[in-house]
């Protein structure tokens, strides 16, 4: 009965003490390495609650993909990151005020409350019992929710779609292979027999006419 | 002792409101803006997931997918503009960012 809270307490604590670093830590790098310890964190949150797979996503999508892209561009950047924290302290009694406020209201969560007893009637898929997380999830999202999976599926295409469009450049200067100029040079385009005169060589007008 | 709804709450309570004073504190730089949406997000997922489980319905779960797959978009998409803008301005100011109309 004590072990789950103690892990609660370290999950928890590790978790909100790694978010405020990630945005008070002076070097962006310190704060995606903090990013990705909030989220292992927030994953052990989620085995306590008992939804391991979206744990494991958690881990999968955010450590594995979105941490290492933030990681990608901090380090392509040429950025001084020093001058960008001018205005750090500028901004920090309006910042703690409406934090403030945010987590006053926000906690008030902790004074008792209950829960409608109605609630119970508008649930509508409850979680199977002697079933595995993931598999209690695949049941109902390959079926009741099989338009917000697709959904799902198409922002991830729309996504990959726009990075690339956005980020992709054509440079002149590098010589790219292109197909149909390959495809219609033939051997009359591409050679040219010529008899060369002993002790002459070619003539510049031909020669030029070799090069082009 | 027992660990309730009420501590998983407080938990994303405190993340959101991380996410939102790391939006106000780095104005300038875009790239820990991103990262604060990104704790905003967790912390959403967090509440989604603690009432799923503690009420007893698969959908908070389902809903936590969809939001996850969202934040993954979003990242990657403003990464890219952030990328694009880097190349045509050579800096990162999100205070410059309105010199870039018309």
């Amino acid at each position: 009965m004590i072990l789950p809270a103690l892990f609660f307490y370290l999950f928890a604590g590790v978790c909100v003490a790694s978010a405020a670093m990630v945005i008070v830590s002076r070097n962006p790098v310190h704060s995606v390495l903090f990013l990705i310890l909030a989220f292992v964190n927030a994953s052990g949150l989620f085995i306590l609650m008992g939804a391991e797979f979206l744990a494991m996503i958690l881990i999968v999508v955010y450590v594995g993909a979105v941490a290492v892209l933030f990681l990608f561009v901090i380090m392509m950047l040429d950025v001084d990151f020093t001058e960008l924290r001018e205005g750090f302290l500028e901004y920090m009694p309006l910042g703690l005020m409406i934090g403030g406020v945010f987590v006053i209201e926000l906690l008030l969560v902790m004074f008792p409350w209950i829960i409608n007893p109605g609630v119970a009637k508008s649930i509508t898929s409850a979680i199977p019992a002697n079933v595995s997380n993931t598999e209690a999830l695949g049941l109902v999202l390959y079926t009741k929710y099989i338009h917000y999976f697709q959904i799902a599926g198409m922002v991830l295409l729309v996504a990959m779609i726009g990075a690339i469009v956005l980020t992709l450049r054509h440079k002149v200067s590098v010589k790219r292979q292109d197909i149909n100029v390959q495809n219609a040079r033939t051997p009359e385009l591409a050679m040219h027999v010529r008899k060369v005169a002993s002790g002459q060589g070619l003539q510049d007008a031909d020669a030029a006419e070799w090069v082009q | 002792m027992t660990i309730g709804l009420g501590h998983y709450l407080s938990v994303g309570a405190m993340l959101f409101t991380l996410g939102i004073l790391g939006i106000f504190l780095n104005r300038k730089n875009i790239i820990v803006i991103l990262m604060s949406i990104e704790l905003i997000l967790l912390a959403v997922n967090i509440n989604l997931v603690a009432f799923s489980t503690f009420l007893g319905d698969i959908v908070g779960q389902v809903y936590a997918l969809i939001v996850l797959t969202v934040a993954a978009a979003e990242a990657a998409i403003g990464l890219a503009v952030l990328v694009v803008y880097y190349r045509s301005r050579g800096s990162i100011e999100v205070e410059d960012v309105n010199l870039m109309k018309g």
